[in-house]
This record gives C-alpha cells, structure tokens and sequence, in this order.
C-alpha cells in the first residue's frame, strides 16, 4: 500500500523586511524557509505505519508543489525514511493560494492512487487550514480534519480517528478508506533524521513534475485555479506592551511588585 | 446573488458562542450594505437551536435537517450547498473552527466560490466583498479579494467580532436536507483523561509556560515558581503535546480558556493565535520572552526581553 504525504516548505520574516514593490507580497529576499512544522507530525505517522505491524509493504510517498529552494524540505523528508519524493512546479504556480495548490496535489494523487492520504492541519506562515481538505473535496474522497490520533491497520477498510476539537474535546470517527486526513501537532513524536540519512538523502532523485504532464487543463492552473486574490499585504499598527527595562534583577523587581499589586499586598 | 447567509456551530445539543459573532459580523455588513441576514441552522432537530437564533437584524433562520445532530463534514457540505443553491447569497460567514476545517475548504473547491480562512475583517467596495486576514505567522496583514465570483464564503476567526445580544423576529424556513451517504461516523465525544486538579478557567492568577523551557527537567522550577508567587501553572500547546504537562493545563483554543483570570504571566511563550484566543482577554498581561518580536507583545501589557531562568530565578527572591 502507498501513504502521500503532503508537504509546504512555508516562510518566515527576517527581523527587518520589505514589502515588494507591488505592495502584493514581502520581498523574497527577506524570508527565511523551513519545512512546516505539522508535516514533521504528518511524514512521522505514515513512518509509524510502515514501521508497525504489517507495514512492511508500505510505500511513504512526499509530493510538495513548489520552486528548486523546495527540495531542500523534500530531503529532510527523505532523510527521516521516506522512500520517493516528487516535487511539482512551473512559474504558473506562483501565484496559487491554498486551493489553486490542492488542485495540483490532487492531480498528482490521481497518478500516484494512494490508500491514505496524510497532510498538515495548516501551514505555520500564511495558516489556510484548507489545502488537505480541499485536496479531499476534489478527489472526492472521505475526509477528517484536525486528527490528534490514527488507528490503523494496513490494508484495512476503515480507520478510527480522533479529531481535536476546542476546549479540549476530541470526538472519535470512523471513516472509510482511502481516505485524506488532517493531522494535528502531538499526534505523535517526530523523529530527527540520523546523519546517515542525511548524507544517503542528498543523492537520492527527487521526480520532478509540471503540472501539464499530470494533465491539468489551463484553467485549473495557478491564479486561474485559485479562489482568492492577494490585493495588498501590509504590516498593522499593533499594540505594544509597556517595556520593562533593566538588568534581570530590576526586571524582576517591577514584575514582584505587579504580582504583589494583584495579591493587594503593595 | 444577495444577501449574506450565515451558518450556525453547535456541539453536545448547544450553539456554540462563535455563532452569535457570526451573525454579529452578519448584522454590521447589513447596515453598511443592506444586504439581507439569513442564519443557517444543520442538525438532527434543528428547530431546537431556532430560538436562540431569533436576534435583532436577522431576516430570516433557515434549518436543515440531518439524520445525525454531531458533525459530519459530508453532510455538512452538502448541506450548505443546498443553502447557497435556495438563497443564492453574495456572502457566506462560517466560523473558523475545527468542524469548518473538514467541509468549507472541499464545498468551495467543487463549487468555485471566493474563499478565504481565519478571516477577521470584512468590507465591500467596488471590487466586491474584500477580507482581512494575517499572514507570516501574523507579522503581517493580508487584503484579499475575489474577482469575478458571485458567492464568496469566509470562515471568520472567533473572537473578532462581538455577539448581537438584542432578540429579533426572523420568519423561520426549512429547507429540504439533501441525502448524503456519510462516509464516516462520529462515535462520541471523549474529555481527555489524566487531568490533574487544575482549574485553569477559575483561576485568578497564571503563570505559563512555553517552548522557551527548553526541556521537560526545567519545568519543575516554574512549578516552585508559580506556587511561590500563588499562581496556578499553566502552559501552551507544545509543553501539553511533549507530555511535561498534563493537557488540562493547556491554555489557548484547543485547551482551556482563562476565563476568569486577572493577572497572566506568559514566560518563554511567543503567541501563537491559538494560544492567544485562551487568554488576550485577560486584564493584565505580562510576557516574558528573548524575541523582542514575539507576537506575545502585541497583547501584553508589560514586557520584559529577557531569559526566563534569569528572571524567574531573581523573582524567587521577592516571592
């Protein structure tokens, strides 16, 4: 059987930026890249499964749209024990949001047909929260959003999940599969990749992919495919909390006395 | 394409407060538009949510039938197909919860309506409807909007706007519930188990902790800390997740919110939305954290750049 796991090298701001020209975006050259925190989680169950009783036979598969920068994430995935990785990218691309990017990743799993599909509950810059479900409503596949916890036997017809709602509720589901699924942060424990890993995964191909040759039509193809527009990106005027100076010693001397005004003790 | 549909959450048998921001939300771009209010109602007898739905500026409440009252995100999504099918609304407001997560995103992208999440700020002009939303782990604002789309659905983040409180008098309508064969099944509920004593949302005074512990030995100092200083400890997501702390100590959206709480001390916690919406209403805030761009700040009341084992340890000297 074949896990898809789907991944976002997301970005951060430098300490000091720049809006580009357009007023649409931060200039690039202000943003640092990482691989989204909740894909570790997600590369980290499909691993648990192929590592578990009867995954054997379990192909992890990481599939990211996105520029060459990108296959630095898709390494790191690969690293940890994932055994194909696919990238998918033209300048199109560029300007997709998270729907105009789930129509390439569901092109992509009607190719690759996966019995599970796992993707992160949001991506830590821009925090869509969409891309996995919409991917879901395209396939037309079962769907859970926000799992905290997966059983599952390979192979098998269902899986129980344990969605994470507010307050500190979860609700138990059964779905059937293949099935895409959402999955939260602490859903497990991510490993770190062995030195070894990192060195076997610096030769290893990364499959390169466009979307045409997965035969997508022009209209379904970056701003065309996307349900939203970026008109304008700015920094807000924010609050500011009142700053306590001082060495450690002062600075916990104001912060005393803050304590001792609440206790009515100064 | 008119008016602005809104659809209500509610879990365990209650409407959920978010919905009450919605039509909050709903009723303020009424009078600056004049576009019509509806309010959508999905469950296993929904007319028992109808009632409380009956606020001032709502037109009319709409109910749809399922053949179960928990969430399912097939039926949800079709369901809300159906409601934009009858009333044919140029807005539609969702919350942005965890429910919203599972069908909002897979009806918009079969149907092709305008779409944008967590949004905290809407407004019309001659573009159409224009959202705000934050961008880059929040350092940034972001105007999107939808060009040539005739619906435009935004999941609204809880806590933006403010509730209308006043009763009205909407007419009340069904609408036919479309068959849906769920493909998955909700079996219940669960409240996590291992919970210590702790009263997170009656406690006056927080200390919590967050990732800038480093590790799970250093949590026992904020411990001493927060019973020296006669504080309840709590603390953010991924203290929670590692296991340091229980998860009935977690502040924030997925945990519990400081509801009564009077004074919050936040050490080595940089604010993630999320852990955010658990305690931005508290009267006096204080962070402390090493990143003087910590979004922390932005809701703090006093702050102090600064390492959280230097100053808790000088703290202990006045406590």
């Amino acid at each position: 059987m074949k896990i898809l796991v789907t991944i976002k090298q997301v970005s951060s701001l430098d300490e000091d930026f720049e809006i580009r020209e357009d007023g649409r975006d931060v200039d690039p050259d202000f943003l640092l890249h990482d691989l989204n925190e909740w894909d570790n989680y997600s590369l980290e169950e499909a691993m648990r499964l192929k590592e578990g009783p009867g995954g054997d036979g379990i192909e992890v598969v990481v599939a990211t749209v996105g520029p060459d920068s990108t296959d630095e994430e898709l390494r790191k995935c690969l690293a940890k024990g994932a055994d194909r990785a696919i990238r998918v990218w033209s300048d199109e691309l560029e300007e997709c949001d998270a729907i105009g990017v789930s129509r390439v990743l569901a092109a992509l799993a009607r190719k690759e047909a996966p019995d599970l599909i796992f993707a992160g509950v949001q991506a830590s810059d821009h925090a869509f929260g969409a891309t996995g479900m919409a991917m879901a409503g395209l396939l037309g596949l079962p769907h859970a959003a926000v799992v905290a916890a997966l059983e599952y036997e390979p192979g098998g017809k269902t899986a129980m999940v344990r969605r994470e709602l507010e307050g500190g509720t979860y609700a138990s589901v059964r779905i059937d599969c293949p099935a895409v699924l959402t999955l939260q942060l602490g859903i497990n424990t991510p490993r770190y990749a062995s030195l070894r890993g990192i060195k076997q995964a610096a030769q290893r191909p990364i499959e390169l992919l466009d979307p045409a040759s997965l035969g997508m039509p022009s209209d379904e193809i970056g701003a065309a495919g996307s349900l939203s527009r970026v008109r304008r990106m700015y920094v807000p005027e924010k609050g500011r909390a009142q700053m306590i100076a001082g060495t450690p010693a002062e600075q916990a001397a104001r912060l005393a006395q803050i304590i001792k005004e609440f206790r009515g003790e100064a | 394409m008119s008016g602005i549909l809104v659809v209500g959450e509610h879990r365990k048998g209650e409407l959920r407060p978010v919905t009450g921001e919605l039509i909050g939300a709903a009723v303020a771009l009424k009078a600056a538009t004049g576009e019509p209010v509806r309010v959508a109602v999905i469950g296993e007898a929904p007319e028992r949510y109808a009632e409380a739905l009956k606020l001032e500026g709502v037109d009319e409440i709409l109910t749809v039938q399922a053949v179960v009252d928990a969430f399912d995100p097939e039926i949800y999504e079709a369901s809300v197909r159906a409601l934009i099918a009858a009333r044919e609304p140029s807005l539609v407001l969702l919350p942005h919860t965890i429910d919203t997560l599972g069908y909002a995103a897979p009806l918009v992208a079969g149907d092709g309506h305008g779409f944008a999440t967590d949004v905290f700020g809407i407004a019309r002009d001659a573009d159409g409807w224009v959202a705000t939303r934050a961008g880059y782990g929040q350092k940034v604002n972001v105007e999107v909007d939808f060009p040539g789309r005739e619906t435009v659905v935004l999941t609204v983040r809880p806590g933006a706007y403010k509730p209308v409180e006043n009763a009205g008098a909407p007419s009340v309508a069904a609408i036919a519930a479309p068959t849906v064969t769920p493909r998955s099944q909700h079996l219940g509920f669960e409240e996590p188990a291992g919970s210590d004593d702790v009263d997170i949302p009656g406690s006056e005074f927080i200390l919590s902790i967050g990732r800038g512990v480093g590790e799970e030995d250093n949590v026992e100092q904020f411990k001493e800390l927060a019973d020296a200083a006669g504080a309840t400890l709590g603390c953010s997501r991924p203290i929670a997740d590692s296991g340091w702390l229980p998860k009935a100590r977690q502040v924030g959206q997925s945990g519990k919110t400081a509801a009564s709480c009077k004074l919050y001390i936040a050490m080595g916690i940089s604010g993630s939305v999320q852990h955010m919406a658990g305690m931005k209403h508290v009267d006096t805030i204080v962070a402390v954290n090493t990143d003087p761009e910590a979004s922390i700040f932005t809701i703090a009341r006093y702050g102090v750049v600064g390492d959280i084992f230097e100053i808790g340890q000088e703290l202990r000297n006045h406590l």
